[in-house]
C-alpha cells in the first residue's frame, strides 16, 4: 500500500548557505528500512524539482533510525539573498513528508496525513 | 590548581560544595549546562527561567547566525560602541543577582563584532548592581578583518568553500571577516576565573565545550570527550528547539510551549551526559525530540566538523530514561581539521518585495495578469531587475514544485513579488509601482498585508572561506567589576 511519508518519519530541515538539510526521523523502528528503501538522493532530487539546482546526498544514521538529506544549490542562493517566501528552507521537511512511500500491506500506519488538500469550489 | 579539580560552581540541590575545593576523586555530580538562547531575537526571559528554575552550574547563549555578524558591523560603523547583541544584556538584567550568588558561569557569543564593548557593558551593568568584583571574561582575535590581503600574500585563495568563485570578484564589497573559534579561549577564561565569557564569533558548541574543559580538564587530544562536549552544545545551541520547540514529531503533545524551558544537559567527567529541563516549566524531552535537534543544520553526520573535534554523529547512542530524560553515549571524535572556516560577508545587491491580496473569482488568474502588467511597467520605465520570483500564497507559496494544484477556486490568493537588483534606486523604483496598480491595475485586489513603498533591503551575503589556524588565535583578557 501507499502512505504518504508523513506517516512515517518526522523531520528537520536547516540551512547552510545555498545548502538545506533535511533530517528524516522514523516514527518507530519498523519504519527505518521503509526509509532506506524507498527514500533514495534521486527521488529526493526528483521530488524537489527545479527547487533544488545541485546533487542530493544521502546519509544513513541508523542509530537514531534517521536519514539526512544534504540538498545543494536549494536555496535561491541561500537565506540572506533567497527571494523565496522560506529563505531558509525550513518547511522543506514538511514538503518531503507529501511523498507517497510504498509500505509493505502487513506493516501496521497509524495514519496521520489529511487527505489531499481540496478547496471548496 | 589543576582544572580537573576545580570546585563545581555553587548551586542549590548541592548544599556544602561551593565553599572549599574538592579533592579530583570526590568529583561525583555532573556538571548541569543550560541553553537560553538559539539565535539573537531569541526570548529574552529564557536565562531568567534557566536560572530560577531549578539547579544550573553553567548556561550558554548563542546569539550568532550567518547573517547576524553583518548586520552587527553595520551598526558598529555608525556607533563604534555598538556592535553586539544588547539582547543580552536585557536577559542578564533580571538574572546577574541569582547568578552571582548562586555562581553560576554565564557563556555567550553576545560580543559579535565587538565583544569588548559587550564585556565592557557586563562589567558596567555589574557595577551598576552593587556586584563588584565580578570577573568577565573577553575573548577576542576572530576578527580577521585587518588581516585579509596579508593572507592573501601569503598565497590564500580565501575562495568560497561552497562554490569555489575567487576572492577578488568580492574583496572591494567585504564587510565583515571573522574565523570561527573553538571551545579553549572560553575555558581559558574560566580558568582565569571568570564567571560571565563574552566572546565573538565562535562555533555555537564551544559555548558548551568551553565550560566542560574548564569543568573536567579533558585533554586536547581526547577527541571521544570533546566530540560528546560539541553534541551536547549542539543539543543546547538552538535553546528552545532542542527541548519540544518547532517539533514536527508531534507537536501537539508537547506541554505548555507558553513557558517553555529550554534544554539542559548534565554532562559526566566521561563525557556521557542527560538531555532534560526543568521540571517545572513546560516542553518535550524524548529520543524523538533530541533527534531532530542532532539533525538539524548538518551535513555529513560522520564528520561535523569544529575546530575542537570532527565529530561523528553516527556513534551517538540514546537511551530514553523517561520523565523528560535522554541519556547520550558512546560518541566518538577525530582530530579537529588542520584549516579554520571564516564567515566574510559583502555587498551583493538590493532586494524588495511587493504583494497584493486578490479575492474569489478567479484570483490566480488576476495575479498573473498583475505579474505581466509589474514586468511591462518596469520595462517601461527602463527599471534594471536580476532576478524575480512570483507566490500566489494560499496556493502556491512556500512549497514550489513539492506542493499539489489544488482543484476549485480558492476565497483569496495573496500575490507576492519578490526582485533582485544591482542598486538601489532600481529597487525602490520597482516598489513605486504597486501602489498605483489599486486604482489603474486589476480589480477586487486589497493592499494590507505587504506594505506599498516598503524601502528596499541591503543583501549582505555570506562567503565561507579557509584560513590557516595561525591566522585567528583567540586572545583572553579578565575584567573586574
Amino acid at each position: 500500500m501507499r502512505v504518504p511519508l508523513y506517516d512515517l518519519a518526522h523531520t528537520r530541515a536547516g540551512d547552510k548557505g545555498d545548502k538545506c538539510n533535511v533530517g528524516v526521523i522514523a516514527r518507530r523502528p519498523e519504519y527505518y528500512p521503509v526509509l532506506l528503501r524507498e527514500l533514495t538522493a534521486e527521488r529526493v532530487r526528483a521530488w524537489f524539482g527545479d527547487w533544488v539546482k545541485g546533487p542530493v546526498e544521502r546519509f544513513e544514521l541508523p542509530n537514531l533510525e534517521a536519514l539526512n538529506f544534504v540538498l545543494h544549490g536549494a536555496l535561491d542562493g541561500g537565506a540572506l539573498v533567497s527571494l523565496r517566501l522560506d529563505t531558509q528552507g525550513k518547511t522543506y521537511g514538511y514538503g518531503l513528508l507529501r511523498m507517497e512511500v510504498e509500505v509493505p500491506d502487513d506493516l501496521p500506519v497509524q495514519r496521520r496525513a489529511p487527505a489531499a488538500p481540496r478547496l471548496a469550489g | 590548581m589543576a582544572a580537573s579539580c576545580r570546585a563545581p560552581p555553587r548551586g542549590p540541590g548541592r548544599p556544602g560544595v561551593a565553599a572549599f575545593r574538592v579533592p579530583c576523586p570526590a568529583v561525583t555530580a555532573p556538571y548541569r549546562i543550560a541553553g537560553a538562547s538559539g539565535f539573537w531575537g531569541d526570548r529574552n526571559d529564557a536565562l531568567l527561567d534557566q536560572v530560577r528554575g531549578g539547579p544550573v552550574d553553567a548556561v550558554m547563549l548563542d546569539y550568532l547566525a550567518e547573517v547576524t555578524m553583518s548586520i552587527l558591523r553595520v551598526k558598529m560603523l555608525r556607533d563604534p560602541g555598538q556592535g553586539y547583541a544588547g539582547d543580552f544584556l536585557k536577559a542578564l538584567a533580571p538574572a546577574l543577582g541569582d547568578v552571582v550568588e548562586r555562581g553560576i558561569q554565564i557563556v555567550t557569543n553576545a560580543g559579535g563584532m565587538n565583544p569588548r564593548a559587550c564585556a565592557q557593558a557586563v562589567v558596567d551593568l555589574a557595577r551598576k548592581q552593587g556586584h563588584r568584583g565580578l570577573r568577565v571574561g573577553l575573548v577576542t582575535g576572530d576578527d580577521v578583518m585587518d588581516r585579509l590581503d596579508a593572507l592573501v600574500a601569503r598565497g590564500e585563495s580565501l575562495a568560497n568553500l561552497d562554490t569555489g568563485a575567487v576572492f577578488a570578484t568580492i574583496r572591494e564589497r567585504v564587510l565583515s571577516a571573522n574565523a570561527y573559534l573553538g571551545a579553549d579561549p572560553i575555558a581559558e577564561a574560566l580558568r582565569q576565573g571568570a564567571q560571565i565569557v563574552v566572546t565573538g564569533r565562535c562555533t555555537d558548541s564551544a559555548l558548551a565545550l568551553g565550560p566542560l574543559l574548564a569543568r573536567y580538564g579533558w585533554a586536547a587530544e581526547d577527541w571521544d570527550r570533546r566530540a560528546a562536549g560539541v553534541v551536547a552544545g549542539h543539543v543546547l545551541e538552538c535553546g528552545g528547539q532542542g527541548s519540544g520547540g518547532n517539533f514536527s514529531g508531534g507537536w501537539e503533545e508537547v506541554p505548555d510551549l507558553a513557558n517553555l524551558g529550554y534544554p539542559i544537559a548534565e554532562v559526566e567527567a566521561d563525557g556521557t551526559f542527560v538531555v532534560t529541563k526543568h521540571l517545572g516549566l513546560g516542553g518535550l524531552v524524548t529520543p524523538a525530540v533530541v533527534k531532530e535537534q542532532l539533525l538539524y543544520e548538518i551535513l555529513d553526520p560522520r564528520a561535523y566538523e569544529t575546530p575542537d573535534v570532527v565529530a561523528d554523529f553516527t556513534s551517538i547512542r540514546l537511551e530514553d530514561l523517561g520523565r523528560d530524560r535522554v541519556r547520550f553515549s558512546g560518541i566518538r571524535g577525530r582530530p579537529a581539521p588542520e584549516r579554520l572556516k571564516v564567515s566574510v560577508s559583502y555587498q551583493d545587491g538590493w532586494r524588495a518585495s511587493v504583494g497584493l491580496t486578490f479575492v474569489w473569482p478567479h484570483a490566480r488568474e488576476r495575479a498573473r495578469a498583475t505579474e505581466r502588467l509589474l514586468r511591462e511597467r518596469s520595462q517601461k520605465l527602463g527599471i534594471q531587475i536580476d532576478d524575480w520570483h512570483v507566490d500566489h500564497i494560499g496556493v502556491s507559496g512556500a512549497l514550489g514544485p513539492m506542493a499539489p494544484e489544488p482543484a476549485g477556486e480558492p476565497n483569496e490568493v495573496l500575490f507576492r513579488m519578490a526582485i533582485r537588483t544591482r542598486d538601489r534606486d532600481s529597487a525602490r523604483r520597482f516598489s513605486a509601482e504597486i501602489a498605483p496598480l489599486v486604482l489603474s491595475g486589476i480589480p477586487g485586489a486589497a493592499s494590507g498585508l505587504i506594505a506599498p513603498r516598503q524601502d528596499p533591503t541591503a543583501i549582505v551575503n555570506f562567503w565561507p572561506a579557509l584560513v590557516p589556524r595561525d591566522a585567528a588565535r583567540g586572545e583572553v583578557e579578565v575584567l573586574e567589576a
